[in-house]
């Protein structure tokens, strides 16, 4: 079944990328598609098998912009820390340690990659529920972990 | 279209400018890598999706599976920037940088 799966998600992938719809490509396709899947078919299905991905899809879906409108957010407060003339004192490195109760391991790396794609914040280690996260001042360490845990919880987590 | 992707490509430029502006200004190794890994995230994004926009200035099926392939590169990157600014930070605190803080500056 996950052979199966990843054979035509990477199909696909093949048939968009390349553009070229001859019988020459899409068979070339075909051959290097199944070669990857002989060799790499439990790295896209990871563990799990009962909650696929495409039910946290919708949950993603959700979450996504309301990510990106974090960026932005965070990228403009970042950009009026370096542009402000007296940057030093507006700066207050910490590194600060949590506990999540985020318990799959996807939700858990979503929420490192979310902290660290939000300016001011980066996720240095994820150790058992203990994330250690770098934080450039000292709100942006206080809003942690906060909303975008629970928003990944209510996207990622099976519902209890 | 044309005005809606030039303003996208400037505005990245623009935090690309501040990123650049703050791995120079920031104190130490760690602050530089938030300047330099985080003003990317948004810049790299806006300008890949302003040049897929510019792309589709003159609609065709080429075009769109083209602009496509430009902002499967905004995904990557989404990706690919916070694990290796995630894998650098760990990196250097194992190496023991050690980090400014606040205490440093003479007061």
């Amino acid at each position: 079944m996950a052979k199966a799966a990843t054979f035509f998600i990477m199909l696909t992938f093949w048939i968009l990328m390349s553009g070229m719809f001859d019988a020459f490509h899409l068979s070339l396709g075909v051959v290097s598609c199944l070669l990857v899947t002989l060799f790499s078919h439990k790295l896209l299905f990871y563990g799990e098998p009962r909650r696929s991905w495409l039910k946290s899809f919708p949950g993603m879906m959700l979450y996504l912009p309301w990510l990106f409108w974090q960026i932005v957010v965070a990228n403009l407060q970042v950009a009026y820390i370096v542009l402000h003339p007296r940057m030093l004192d507006l700066i207050d490195p910490c590194l600060i340690r949590f506990n999540t109760c985020l318990k799959r391991p996807i939700s858990k790396v979503t929420l490192a990659q979310s902290i660290t794609l939000t300016p001011g914040t980066i996720t240095v280690n994820i150790h058992e529920n203990e994330f250690t996260v770098y934080a450039l001042t000292r709100s942006a360490a206080e809003a942690l972990p906060g909303e975008m845990e629970r928003r990944v919880g209510r996207a990622l987590e099976p519902t209890s | 279209m044309l005005w809606a992707a030039g303003f996208l490509i400037v505005a990245g430029i623009f935090f690309f400018a501040v990123g650049v502006l703050g791995v120079l200004r920031f104190p130490d190794f760690y602050t530089r890598l938030h300047a330099a890994g985080k003003c990317d995230s948004l810049a790299a994004v806006l300008v890949i999706v302003g040049i897929a926009l510019y792309n589709l200035a003159d609609f065709s099926p080429s075009n769109l599976l083209v602009s496509f392939k430009i902002l499967a590169i905004a995904a990557f990157v989404f990706i690919a920037s916070p694990t290796a600014t995630h894998a650098v930070t760990e990196a250097a605190l194992i190496i023991g940088v050690e980090p400014w803080t606040k205490k440093d500056e003479p007061q």
